[in-house]
């Protein structure tokens, strides 16, 4: 139905294109001088019929459902659901559609058959009133256009201003994800904070958001203490900059100065593909051949290792840091102006002097920039470590120790079947929300500091 | 502080003529397939400034770079030809290019002091070669450098300042006791003062003759008024070409080819 | 500016034939030599790990790519399928009769039970199409490649040791000396796996497939792409070549490098809250897969397209400006033509990393157990990451394989889009 409308939409913007465009050539071969070429007339038309219409499709159909949904809740009965909580409350809604559409598991009572009804009542009614109302913006908009084809009509403008607004709108939806991020995270973060006082969640050391579902059930009490979470994530960061920051520096140094340029030139594609492979990928690898490595190393070497070690999933998300970081010490050692390089040579000092004592020295800045970009990626990093890390939070700084992770706990919270509003589902936005906090200062302190840096030799 | 006269410059062009402390023979330079520098042979003396002069171009950046082989760090380029410090060929097997660059300086276009503190400047290359045994000694080395280099006065303060935030003059008399600091026999000069003002290049080039009593100075310019006022000796380059090589007095004087007598005259350059 | 001291030199002469200072310079020279060591050795590391990670996925995926089938002659027993219900017949009883017709001495009924367990599930599927789609065959006897169960196809692939004790191994000595048996008799084969291609997810190994996974990945990246492509460039255009210098462009500017260094998992908590939760679009669909992995594309595709626009020179502009063009018409007719080869570029680049992208289609469900391929951007549907954390998760040991060769189909596609991306820049690279 809805593939109709968008086609309906497109044919009546194409007519009113090639009306107007007619109207207009008709006028220039009678001989006006008509202000705007015929195309412009057309587009114009373009402008007034089929754009207004799609914008008001779109808006209709994103909140067709939240509003419908409003109509449904405030119909049904109130001494049927008077005494429910808002979780039950959306089981029966999602009942009651189902019911709309046609599937019917058992005996479903008779008020939800009145309601089900109702709500496909009203989905009919929606979509009758949205095709209803884009045909009159269709006609009203290709009737106004038609009428405004003139020899003084200036459609070039018109059409050149309207084509200045949507790209300012297009320009606005950066901002406007940013927005929707901070707005959807605070606001399911406050809500969890309704339940969870903040300074238990900021504070406290135990992490168990198994709480219990049934009255007497032994699920643990519901602990919200984020700390054992972060330092996980910690650990597991440290590890992966043990292994990417020096394999990362130290080839960017050799590619950089003493590499012959045929080898730079298959080693950089070379790294890019590291760089490529996707995350899932990486957690893949994680279990199936870093875990038992380290496993087996740890048995033979009579070293207690725990089944989703840190070790494994830090250092194989060390492995997708390295390229990250090599190319950004490259790229800030390329910075690095060659007079000082050539300054150095010239009183005698080695290349490697020259690197280590130079160059390498005036590109930290950059290169720290880099690092925090990637210390930022692998805070923010999830799937090497939901498939390669634990899921149970210990406060441990040993990476030999199974820790969990702040991405881990989101994810591991809303897989499966999700209610809002109940605390464990909640508890992954609050995470979210400090995750994005602790990643968007790092982000913000790098390219601070890489643009710094960039200014300083330009 | 004097400015040097070029009455009296042309004066001191009369100095006696004195040993020789670099020859080259039958020099080529190739770029890949680039013929850019043409069998030259130039005798440089000892505590003489030598000038390279000629329109821009023609080599003589590419020549003096040869004379410390700076050119080894450019990739497919080839020098060919005999070059003799001492009397010791310098592309010989047993020679060192970083022994080499100490014993033979080198002074950039633009100033380059590295992002480091004014004395850690100076103290770069006495660092590296092991020259100062304690503390002290580098610290007189240091000293020495910056008063030969006439800077001393200026920075004794502030020693620790960064090297950068030194204006444009004061940044290259750095760099010039940053490469005198290595107690080098010559010193190379590629256009010292092109990216100075005027009272900044005339403080330099009054430095260069002081210099001139303790080392070798070969100087690249391509200004002949700085050529005639600071320099003893004259290398004119034409395409790659060494065209005429003589003394400075005689060659702005009476040139004896007519490829200098027109560059000399400004009617290409 | 006289220097009083003259006659000192700079510093004292250094004799370079000295042994220490010529030890020394041997001394520093070894150091260059270890920092050269080290960087050799770090990028050695690096490609080590990179063959490491594409040979064991390899290694580890490429017997997934054939499938052992066990070929039987079925007679499609006119008592067990009607032609009328052709879909209920007791297809798996045929197939099941077929093969013990080749063991006669198979009588008590747990062993037979045993034996039929050498069968896929999926073995009465393969005859009940091929009945459905030719009715005339009832009555006959029909000769039918059928996969054989994952402990068996394991077996067959050597991935199952003979040699490891019996009670350590799914398959006993009697099941091996079966399938044996079938093997001397020549109806043992290992064709190309074409359901690996052809089929959705199944809870059987043998059985399962990517197609659903594929179908949701060009669902999603056709989603993502409409949206994010002509999203993009208006916006770079804008900044670019219209947009007056404000606090509004500033902001936009640094929102957009911050967004492409947003975590990948906050997107889809974004998703999950506001497409799922606040305009109650449906879990699983690729639509909103396809949107999500939009947000994240748009800032890659907006830097991508500001790079190009940027490197348009600015004579062209002038040039059409001279004869009278609008601003509008330059950036439209002259400025992004010139530019497209780079956006595309940009935007390949982008829809591959969208294509990788796991972690925020996780939390908008499209990592559900979906049997049948997707038929529109509304329906459930997995995609090929999320289809590999499903099979990484799966304990059947016969995922292992399977869940390798996803990730080679996987890899091979971005290796394809990155190549196309290589080709295009190199194409119609301009200097200009």
């Amino acid at each position: 139905m809805i593939g109709y409308l968008f086609l309906l939409i497109i044919l009546a913007g194409a007519a009113g294109f090639f009306i107007n465009r007619r109207a207009a050539r008709a006028r220039m071969a009678a001989g006006e001088r008509l202000h705007s070429m015929a195309a412009f007339h057309g587009a114009y038309a373009v402008c007034l019929s089929a754009l207004p219409a799609l914008v008001f499709t779109l808006l209709f159909l994103l909140f067709e459902g939240p509003i419908v949904d409003a109509i449904l809740t405030a119909s049904l009965p109130a001494d049927a659901v008077a005494d429910m909580d808002p979780g039950q409350l959306s089981l029966v809604e999602a009942e009651i559609k189902s019911i709309a559409r046609g599937n019917v598991f058992g005996e479903p009572e008779p008020w939800k058959r009145d309601a089900a009804a109702y709500y496909a009542a009203l989905r009919h009614n929606a979509t009758l009133a949205l095709w209803v109302a884009v045909i009159a913006i269709l006609g009203v908009g290709l009737a106004l256009a038609r009428r405004r084809v003139s020899a003084r009509f200036r459609a070039r403008h018109r059409v050149e201003r309207v084509i200045g607004w949507i790209m300012l709108a297009c320009s606005g939806t950066a901002v406007l994800i940013t927005a929707g991020i901070i707005a959807s995270l605070l606001y399911e973060s406050i809500r969890f904070f309704e339940k969870v006082p903040i300074g238990e969640f900021l504070f406290g050391l135990n992490w168990e958001p198994q709480i219990p579902i049934r009255e007497g059930q032994i699920a643990g009490s519901g602990a919200f203490g984020w700390v054992p979470v972060f330092v996980g994530t910690l650990v597991i960061t440290s590890v992966a900059l043990f292994v990417a920051i020096p394999i990362g520096i130290l080839s960017a140094i050799y590619l950089n100065e003493f590499a012959a340029p045929r080898l730079r030139a298959v080693a950089k594609p070379l790294l890019e593909i590291l760089a490529g492979v996707p995350t899932v990928v990486y957690g893949f690898f994680a279990i199936l051949v870093v875990a038992p490595a380290i496993r087996t190393a740890g048995a033979t070497l009579g070293i207690d290792v725990a089944p989703n070690t840190a070790l494994a999933a830090g250092s194989v998300m060390g492995v997708m840091l390295i390229p990250f970081i090599s190319s950004f010490t490259d790229d800030a050692l390329s910075a690095v102006p060659q007079t000082l390089r050539e300054g150095s040579l010239a009183l005698g000092a080695t290349r490697g002097e020259t690197m280590r004592k130079v160059l390498f020295p005036a590109a930290i800045p950059g290169i720290v920039g880099g690092i925090l970009l990637a210390v930022s990626r692998a805070i923010g990093e999830t799937m090497i470590v939901v498939m390669a890390a634990g899921l149970i939070a210990t406060l441990t700084i040993n990476p030999l120790d199974s820790v969990t992770t702040v991405t881990v706990q989101i994810v591991t919270l809303l897989i499966g079947d999700t209610a809002f509003d109940n605390p464990k589902t909640l508890a992954a936005f609050a995470l979210g929300l400090m995750l994005f906090i602790v990643t968007l200062g790092l982000n913000l302190v790098a390219l601070g500091v890489v643009r710094k840096y960039r200014e300083l030799y330009d | 502080m004097t400015m040097l006269q070029p009455d009296e410059a042309e004066t001191e062009t009369e100095a006696p003529t004195a040993e020789l402390k670099m020859t080259a023979r039958d020099v080529d330079v190739f770029y890949g397939t680039n013929h850019a520098i043409k069998s030259i042979s130039v005798d440089i003396p000892d505590k003489t400034v030598t000038a390279f002069i000629g329109p821009s171009g023609c080599g003589k950046t590419t020549f003096l770079r040869c004379l410390n082989r700076m050119n080894d760090t450019i990739r497919n380029c080839r020098v060919t030809g005999e070059i003799r410090l001492d009397g010791e060929d310098i592309y010989g097997r047993d020679i060192d290019p970083v022994q080499l660059r100490a014993r033979v300086g080198m002074v950039f276009q633009k100033p380059n002091p590295f992002p480091k503190s004014i004395y850690d400047n100076v103290a770069y290359g006495p660092r590296i070669h092991g020259l100062a045994g304690t503390r002290a000694e580098l610290d007189e080395i240091v000293e020495r450098a910056l008063t030969r280099a006439a800077l001393w006065q200026e920075v004794r303060d502030r020693l620790d300042a960064p090297g950068t935030g030194l204006s444009g003059g004061q940044q290259q008399r750095l760099c010039i006791a940053r490469a005198i600091a290595t107690a080098p026999e010559v010193l190379l000069m590629d256009e010292p003062c092109s990216a100075l003002d005027l009272i900044a290049t005339a403080q330099i080039e009054e430095l260069i003759d002081e210099l001139r009593e303790s080392y070798s100075v070969v100087i690249v310019t391509h200004s002949m008024q700085q050529a005639a006022r600071v320099s003893q000796k004259t290398a004119f380059f034409h395409l790659g070409v060494l065209v005429e090589y003589g003394e400075t007095s005689r060659m702005f004087t009476n040139p004896s080819d007519q490829r200098t007598q027109d560059y000399i005259t400004g009617r290409f350059g | 500016m006289s220097v009083q001291d003259t006659d000192i030199p700079a510093a004292r002469p250094v004799d370079w034939r000295d042994p220490r200072i010529l030890a020394r310079i041997r001394r520093r020279h070894a150091r260059d030599g270890w920092l050269k060591a080290a960087g050799l050795v770090a990028l050695l590391i690096a490609f080590a790990l990179l063959a490491i990670l594409v040979g064991s996925l390899v290694y580890r995926g490429h017997s997934a790519f054939t499938q052992t089938m066990v070929t039987l002659q079925v007679h499609v027993d006119p008592k067990k399928v009607k032609p009328e219900r052709l879909r209920r017949g007791k297809y798996d009883d045929m197939v099941e009769a077929a093969l013990l017709s080749h063991f006669p001495e198979v009588r008590s009924r747990a062993d037979r039970r045993k034996l039929t367990k050498i069968l896929s599930k999926g073995a009465r599927l393969a005859l009940r199409d091929r009945v459905t789609a030719d009715p005339a065959l009832i009555g006959q006897t029909v000769t039918i490649s059928v996969p054989v169960s994952d402990p068996f196809d394991q077996l067959n692939k050597g991935l199952i040791g003979r040699s490891t004790p019996e009670e350590r191994r799914i398959v006993d000595d009697r099941a091996i000396a079966w399938f044996d048996r079938l093997a001397e008799k020549g109806l043992i084969s290992r064709p190309f796996n074409t359901a690996l291609f052809l089929e959705a997810d199944s809870r059987f190994p043998e059985l399962a497939g990517l197609a659903g996974a594929i179908r949701g990945s060009a669902y999603a990246l056709l989603v993502c792409f409409l949206i994010s492509f002509p999203v993009g460039i208006a916006a770079a255009i804008y900044l670019e070549e219209f947009a007056p210098r404000n606090r509004f462009v500033d902001i936009v500017e640094v929102n957009i490098n911050n967004l492409a260094a947003v975590p990948s998992v906050v997107f889809g908590l974004l998703a999950l809250a506001v497409f799922l939760g606040w305009f109650g679009l449906p879990r699983s669909a690729p639509l909103v897969g396809g949107m999500t992995l939009a947000l994240m594309t748009l800032p890659t595709i907006i830097i991508a397209t500001r790079a190009a626009v940027k490197a348009v020179p600015p004579s062209i502009r002038e040039a059409a400006l001279g004869i009278g063009a609008s601003e509008t018409q330059v950036v439209f007719s002259h400025v992004l033509p010139l530019a497209m080869p780079g956006i595309l570029t940009g935007t390949i680049i982008g829809l591959a990393q969208a294509l990788g992208e796991t972690a925020p289609l996780l939390l908008i469900g499209m990592n559900a157990f979906i049997t049948e391929p997707p038929g529109g951007v509304l329906d459930p549907a997995t995609a090929l990451p999320t289809q590999i954390y499903i099979w990484a998760d799966s304990p059947e040991r016969g995922f292992v394989s399977r869940t390798a060769a996803a990730i080679c189909v996987l890899l091979l596609f971005l290796v394809t889009m990155n190549a196309l991306a290589v080709i295009l820049r190199r194409r119609f690279e301009r200097r200009w």
